[in-house]
């Protein structure tokens, strides 16, 4: 008997040392553009969109799993995998188009950051550089570790939004039965959205910050067990978020008039009338949404890049002995900050083209990834099984088609 | 720039001609043969048609950038891979590889090679390993811009490189590191917590074979640098065996925070393959809790009883010389093994030969149990400005001592 207690809680134990890199990632997928597209979906479909969780869920834990299982197994991350098996030009123009990518993410999180304050009455010339400021400061003087908790510690925010989704008192059965039900319509707003939502679930910067997140936790492939059930959890966890989310607006806008919604802002005032604990944590998790992406953006990027291109990188190093890491990082937070602060900035034109850089972006990556990961000189005896792989290139191809859809249809505007 | 430097970049592709000064191929890769020669490039493989040629280094009369390189003799063999190549572009470029005056990990973005004229024969030497922005843009233009406006546009670009004596390639398949004759003794002579830093930097299957390779006191001294959780990573991966030297040359108390990572069978197993002596102390250190007194202190220390004298202290610590680096104080122990005195190690330096030791004890005997709480345990550290600290059992028995360093590591943690 204790010998099993004993190896249960070494079981525990494992799981507790790998858990952080999965869970964060999941749950910065829901940023501010996530919550937005959620919000938008229920708002004008209200529980009929919901029945796309479970294929999302899916789809974002075939990608997340391949990744932390060749962090895990490698123990590199993805660009220094890419750098190594497809040469330099290859990585450098990944990198270029990831940062380009990545900083209209950064811009969308500030403007979340700043909308959502503003829903506060803060000014968003106060926010958003204190924000910013902050943000700097967070990975800077942190060290890897007292940064993860901090980032651990604000998944736990997602849970206002399950409050706020039960405040409104939305149409359990209807949510219930469209969750499992799929629904198509050939209307051209329902298929943009769907497109949407999907699109947005798996974005390029997601899978190198992943890998390198495992990597940096030291997870090896005989605790990958573990690892891989925290990445499935944190998947879940998020969609189940998304949930309450897209029924929170469902209750509140679309039961009562069904809408387009422009910003998540407009969503939580709509929570307004459902009382004013509804509209302050529906506000609050949008805040926390965008600051929480606004962290790990900037950081993620210039961890790549610099891995990659072979700079020195890492928040323990000091700013002369990795400057080209503490540049981009800098440059990514103050740039995109100062976007939100210039007067009449086009913002909407500059989250559509972030779009457009993912979806571009993205069909190199999962095909990097799919080939990397079936590389047995790499992956030994961990590279996809044949009906893992069948699924995974199904997933991928699914991927690059929503996505060039999704950008398609943006261009068109 | 010199005319005898030339870049790997501007190597591959350049064209190789015969005798008649025809185009055979252009250079594909080359590589150096270490058993034979460290630096010189031994092999050039030339892609011409379907499959690759050889050309030795001594088939090649001349060199240069713009003309291409002229072979003496054209009797040349089908290319076929062997063990002992290490391949520029396959093994080199792209890859991680040790700086070991800089004491990192640097990626490998291009070659300087030097020309040398050797007799009849011009032969290609790897001089430095290119790393920095310089080197990414020869890489990101060569082939889309002349070689010579290369060279000239990378000027306004400063150069980052690392002298290839100062390289170290990490091969973790141990019959080819043989065949390709990397040694690790350069890392060995490193500090050891530049080596950790290092060894932190690299993957698994990496770091497994430098750990594997290198001396275990070495070894042992970079393991105490490294994290909790990659110790147990890298100790996990060690044959037992190796797991245990290493494991034996750590002070224990290092030791025994390592073990207590590990699964209890794996750490079992590695404690079968120690030396009894240490062993018994490890499992002992074991017993404790991480974040008690037990748990923090180690089992190096010099003891003396009570009535010992200076000479007698001298002559414990001749018997002790590998504590002597960190040792400062010595403690008095009665008949009954109990703490009674600690005295302070620089005040036998004044003293002579035959003073009782009790005469030079600290005024105040500060001892903590072993079951103190370690967030109690460094604030006596700070109240009394303390370099060391007793640790005494429930008989108040001297268990084992505390230093400076541990509760550094404690306050670095939290």
């Amino acid at each position: 008997m204790p010998k099993i207690l004993s190896r249960f809680r070494y079981q525990i134990a494992v799981f507790l040392a790998v858990l952080g890199p999965g869970f964060i990632t999941a749950m910065v997928d829901n940023d501010s553009g996530g919550i937005y597209t959620y919000s938008a979906a229920g708002a004008k479909y209200g529980y009929l969109p919901l029945w796309t969780l479970i294929p999302i869920t899916v789809v974002l834990i075939i990608t997340q799993e391949m990744c932390s299982r060749m962090g895990a197994v490698t123990g590199k991350g993805l660009s220094d995998l890419i750098r190594e098996e497809f040469g330099l030009r290859l990585t450098f123009l990944m990198m270029a188009l990831l940062v380009l990518a990545n900083f209209t993410n950064v811009v969308a999180e500030f403007a979340g950051v700043a909308s959502s304050l503003e829903l506060f009455h803060i000014s968003k010339y106060v926010s958003v550089p204190l924000a910013a400021v902050a943000v700097w400061f967070l990975a800077v003087k942190g060290n890897y570790r007292s940064v993860e908790k901090i980032f651990l510690f604000a998944c736990i925010f997602y849970v206002t939004y399950v409050v706020s989704g039960f405040l409104v008192k939305p149409d359990w059965k209807e949510a219930a039965l469209n969750s499992i039900e799929p629904k198509l319509m050939l209307d051209s707003g329902y298929i943009y959205m769907l497109i949407g939502m999907v699109g947005t679930t798996i974005a390029p910067w997601m899978q190198f910050y992943l890998q390198s997140a495992v990597v940096e936790k030291g997870v090896t492939a005989k605790e990958y067990a573990a690892s891989r059930i925290e990445v499935i959890v944190g998947c879940i966890m998020t969609d189940v978020i998304a949930f309450f989310i897209i029924v929170a607006c469902a209750g509140a806008i679309y039961s009562v008039h069904p809408r387009d919604i422009q910003d998540a802002k407009e969503a939580a005032m709509a929570l307004k009338p459902f009382g004013q604990y509804a509209f302050l944590l529906f506000s609050a998790g949008l805040f926390n949404a965008s600051i929480f992406a606004a962290c790990i953006l900037p950081l993620s990027t210039a961890y790549s890049v610099c891995e990659g291109l072979g700079f020195e990188a890492g928040v323990n190093r000091r700013m002369r002995e990795a400057p080209v890491f503490y540049f981009l990082y800098t440059a990514l937070i103050v740039g995109g900050a100062a976007v939100i602060l210039i007067p009449g900035f086009p913002l909407v034109r500059m989250i559509l083209l972030s779009q457009v850089f993912n979806g571009v972006l993205l069909p190199f990556v999962l095909i990097f990834m799919i080939l990397l990961i079936n590389k047995r000189d790499l992956m030994g005896e961990w590279v996809n099984p044949r009906w893992f792989n069948t699924w995974s290139w199904v997933t991928v191809v699914i991927m690059i088609g929503l996505t060039l859809a999704l950008v398609g249809i943006t261009l068109r505007g | 720039m010199a005319d005898n430097i030339l870049f790997y970049t501007e190597l591959t592709g350049m064209p190789v001609l015969d005798l008649k000064g025809r185009r055979i191929g252009r250079v594909r890769d080359a590589a150096l043969v270490p058993l034979v020669h460290p630096s010189r490039i031994d092999r050039y493989l030339v892609g011409g048609g379907e499959s690759w040629l050889t050309v030795r280094y001594d088939q090649v009369q001349s060199i240069e950038l713009g003309r291409g390189i002229q072979l003496s003799d054209e009797v040349l063999v089908p290319y076929h891979d062997d063990e002992y190549m290490l391949r520029i572009a396959r093994d080199l470029l792209d890859q991680q590889i040790i700086d070991v005056n800089g004491h990192k990990v640097v990626r490998v973005t291009d070659l300087t090679l030097e020309i040398q004229a050797n007799g009849p024969h011009d032969i290609l030497a790897v001089m430095e390993v290119d790393i920095g922005i310089r080197s990414i843009f020869r890489r990101l233009f060569q082939g889309a811009l002349p070689p010579l406006w290369v060279r000239r546009l990378q000027r306004f670009i400063p150069p980052n490189s690392i002298l290839w004596d100062y390289c170290n390639v990490v091969e973790p398949d141990p019959l080819r590191r043989l065949r390709l004759n990397i040694s690790y003794q350069s890392l060995e002579e490193m500090h050891p917590a530049d080596l950790a830093d290092i060894v932190e930097d690299l993957s698994h299957a990496e770091r497994e074979a430098i750990f594997e390779t290198i001396d275990s006191e070495v070894a042992a001294d970079a393991l105490s640098e490294i994290e909790p959780k990659m110790q147990a990573n890298i100790l996990e991966s060690l044959e037992p065996e190796k797991a245990a030297d290493i494991v034996e040359e750590m002070s224990p108390d290092e030791a025994a925070d390592a073990l207590s990572e590990l699964e209890d069978a794996t750490s079992e197993e590695i404690l079968d393959e120690m030396d009894s002596a240490e062993k018994t102390e490890v499992e002992e250190l074991l017993e404790f809790d991480n974040d008690t007194a037990g748990g923090m202190m180690n089992t190096e220390y010099v003891a003396l009883y009570h009535q010992a004298s200076v000479a007698d202290a001298m002559g414990a610590l001749r018997g002790n010389e590998d504590l002597l680096e960190t040792l400062n104080t010595l403690f008095l122990v009665d008949a009954e093994e109990k703490l009674i005195a600690t005295i302070p190690l620089a005040r036998l330096f004044i003293a002579s030969g035959d003073t009782l030791l009790k005469e030079l004890a600290s005024t105040t005997l500060i001892q903590v149990s072993v079951d103190e709480r370690q967030d109690r345990v460094t604030e006596i550290f700070d109240k009394y400005n303390l370099l060391t600290l007793p640790v005494v059992d429930e008989e108040g028995k001297l268990a084992g001592v505390i230093t400076a360093d541990d509760i550094i590591s404690v306050l670095r943690e939290s």
